[in-house]
């Protein structure tokens, strides 16, 4: 083989790949960095702590969020349908996976537990989801805009509050725990994962509740590693899924009602059935994201679906700017930072650091002073809170605004600004 | 489709309001005593829930914002009044003179405080992005609604925060009516809202300000265009929203005398759905709606269980806006 040709075929492949020009367009940028971040992070993390998978498992943790500002983010961002009550659906995909998925039903009035396997439920988690955002949404579509978010608002306090009065079925403050894991035939371990070698692994026995013969299989049980594989996995497929939707006929209906719904009207669009699709559309990648948050966390209770949980995936949607699937999912990554990284990390580093410059005094608890820490740590509400006031006030369109919109912005701006002009001249 | 010259919406509210009015009849002739009691108790809570619903539908009025600071407002109101009544030296338990003056003083001055503050978020939160993506307020609202209960957070911990007992109670403050007690909280609770909600209903009628606020909720350029300050009234309608929560706050300490942080949180949910009950935007609306949801939540507290309360108070809220979108008192409002 010579050598011109060789460099021919790389240049050949890269002009095929179109990677100059994908790096200069923003987004496409975004996508690169965030995938390769997604590729290398697991090894590197293992590398620099020495085989802790802690910080794996908050990944894929926050992974389950940005999965859930994805499916808002064709509500809000596309449709611009405002949904106040995004966890009752991330609700309802948890319990429905971890009612067919655990021992609870057993102990419910139905007397017979289910154990259907993760990979069917994820579905039936996304339909279930779907079903109720289309009860919830067609009476209410029809409404004016501000009537859905209230509607969905109290739709999002109801849901956890039904989970904790119906005990007999829900286990109520009890919670639902020892939830199925998903499981594969097998799984393959090398180097990237911390192990020696690469490795096939069956270590556990499987069986599906409708045959009685048991199985070799890789369960999941909580192994960081796995999940975090799956739900990169499923958050690809979904933005995969999320913007040929946006690019397809749908999406642009989408984005015609959200400039102008009586406009859309006149063009022949059905408002109706367009903005219900959205809303089920969103709704079922919160179910999705609910059986994959019970599987994960092993345990599915009513407190973790209150209203801060929409709250906190408006912000992520909001702040990375609405309608943009990768600026939302930078979002989603940000505020999951700061919720779960950045606060709960502040009072011991400024314990830490008061000791250091030598007011160990003020670390200490007296009176109504509850310590340095302490004290810190009742800032976390006031941090947050200042974070979303002075990221609104700066960047009203998010961090990454949508192209689209940005364009339809500045057009709206520039032809303002040439009828000041006119009128200037007319006067 | 029509069910005896009804659209079918309107026939499913009205079977579903008829049933349950029969169901209170039914248990208020078995028991009456009891019912009497509870429904004093729905007042009393009513009359709180309509002091916060007021500020709610006002600024939804004018400027289309769900304000979620403002049940903050109202908690934060409680919590200012706890440390000036702390100045004072106010005796728990018992009435005295210095109670009554200590009352008088800490009312009107909490009220303005809290105005000055609902001023302060609005110049800071909400006026800036006043033609920004509709979004942004709105975030910027549950920003400002985190920040004070971030700042009374850092100030009484997470605990419970007691409230001075100041008005009279004991046997003596009480009367009972055929086996019914009536405690001079809960008529004191009823008059301050009853007061509150006259003289705002003359200001707003009879005012030049409230002329401007009513011009400016119902078309904001037409009413610029005839030389109405926008930023002055819908600052003024964020102080008057804040007197009110204020008010409300006070009230409510000195009727339940627990306060949390978070109590703002389920509150103004509360007296924002009585605000939707009531036809959100119409201000004699959310005076009603909040009477009728303190009613509900009491009956529902006790023939349900309170822990069913929610649910029925956020059901109501569903059902009132598919079968009934403008609420009870509200006009219909063309889609624009």
């Amino acid at each position: 083989m010579s050598e011109p040709q060789a460099a021919g075929k790389r240049r050949s492949l890269l002009t095929r790949l179109h990677l100059r020009e994908r790096i200069k367009d923003r987004d496409q940028a975004i996508y690169g960095i965030l995938l390769l971040a997604a590729l290398i992070f697991p090894m590197a993390d293992i590398y620099i702590t020495g085989g802790s998978t802690a910080d794996i498992s908050k990944a894929a943790h926050a992974g389950t969020w940005v999965l859930l500002a994805i499916g808002l983010n064709v509500v809000v961002g596309f449709a611009g349908l405002l949904d106040l009550g995004y966890a009752a659906f991330f609700a309802i995909g948890a319990y429905t996976y971890a009612l067919f998925a655990s021992v609870q039903l057993g102990s419910s009035p139905l007397h017979h537990s289910f154990h259907i396997p993760f990979w069917l439920m994820m579905f039936v988690g996304l339909f279930v989801a779907a079903s109720f955002g289309a009860i919830l949404g067609f009476p209410t579509l029809r409404l004016r805009g501000d009537y859905l978010a209230i509607v969905t608002l109290g739709f999002g306090e109801i849901v956890p509050q039904l989970s904790f009065n119906l005990d007999q079925w829900t286990g109520g403050i009890n919670a639902i725990g020892g939830i199925d894991q998903p499981w594969l035939p097998a799984w393959i371990t090398g180097p990237w994962a911390g192990a020696n070698s690469i490795s096939v692994i069956q270590g556990s026995v499987c069986r599906v509740s409708w045959s009685a013969s048991s199985f070799p299989c890789f369960a999941f049980s909580f192994d960081p590693v796995a999940y975090y594989v799956l739900i990169v996995t499923i958050i690809i497929l979904a933005v995969i899924l999320v913007s040929n939707l946006y690019r397809s006929r749908l999406g642009r209906a989408w984005m015609a009602i959200r400039e102008d719904e009586v406009a859309a009207a006149a063009m022949g669009i059905n408002t109706v059935t367009t903005k219900l699709l959205a809303f089920a559309i969103g709704a079922s990648f919160s179910g999705f994201a609910g059986a994959y948050y019970g599987a994960s966390i092993g345990l599915v209770s009513p407190d973790s679906f209150f209203f801060v949980v929409s709250i906190t995936v408006l912000v992520m949607v909001v702040l990375g700017g609405m309608g943009n699937i990768s600026g939302v999912i930078v979002g989603a990554l940000v505020i999951y930072y700061v919720l779960n990284v950045f606060l709960p990390a502040l009072p011991p580093t400024i314990e830490g650091f008061a000791n250091n410059i030598g007011f160990t005094a003020l670390n200490q608890q007296h009176g109504d002073w509850p310590g340095l820490a302490g004290a810190v740590a009742r800032l976390n509400f006031l941090i947050y809170g200042l974070i979303l006031v002075l990221v609104m006030l700066l960047r009203p369109q998010g961090l990454f605004p949508s192209r689209v919109r940005e364009q339809e912005l500045k057009h709206d701006a520039v032809q303002e600004e040439e009828t000041a002009v006119e009128q200037a001249q007319a006067v | 489709m029509t069910i005896g010259g009804m659209s079918l919406p309107d026939f499913a509210f009205f079977l579903l309001a008829g049933l349950t009015v029969f169901y209170l009849l039914v248990q208020a002739t078995v028991h009456p005593a009891e019912f009497a009691q509870i429904t004093i108790f729905g007042v009393a809570d009513g009359a709180m829930y309509a002091l916060v619903a007021l500020g709610y539908t006002m600024v939804y009025g004018i400027i289309e914002l769900i304000n979620f600071a403002h049940g903050d407002v109202f908690t934060l109101g409680a919590y200012v009044a706890t440390a000036l009544l702390g100045l004072f030296a106010v005796n728990e338990n018992s009435f005295s003179f210095g109670n009554l003056v200590a009352l008088l003083i800490v009312f009107p001055v909490v009220m303005l405080f809290m105005g000055a503050v609902n001023i302060t978020i609005e110049r800071i939160a909400y006026r800036p992005l006043r033609n920004a993506p509709r979004l942004a307020p709105l975030i910027t609202a549950i920003g400002m609604s985190f920040v004070l209960e971030g700042v009374m957070f850092l100030w009484h911990g997470p605990a419970t925060v007691h409230f001075p007992d100041i008005l009279p109670n004991g046997p003596l403050s009480q009367i009972t009516i055929g086996g019914v007690l009536i405690g001079i909280k809960d008529v004191f609770v009823v008059v301050v809202a009853i007061i509150l909600v006259a003289l705002l209903a003359v200001f707003i009628n009879a005012s030049k300000l409230g002329k401007a606020m009513r011009a400016t909720a119902q078309d904001r350029d037409a009413a610029q265009l005839m030389g109405i300050d926008i930023n002055r009234t819908i600052a003024a309608t964020f102080f008057i929203g804040a007197l009110l929560a204020g008010a409300g706050g006070i009230t409510w300490g000195l009727y339940f005398n627990n306060i949390t942080y978070n109590l703002g949180f389920r509150t103004g949910l509360v007296a924002f759905t009585s605000a939707v009950f009531g036809g959100i935007g119409n201000i004699p609306g959310a005076a009603l709606g909040g009477l009728i949801i303190g009613l509900i939540s009491a009956y529902s507290d006790s023939y349900l269980g309170s822990k069913w309360t929610e649910v029925v108070i956020f059901g109501i809220l569903i059902g009132v806006l598919v079968f009934r979108p403008t609420g009870l008192l509200g006009m219909r409002v063309p889609e624009k």
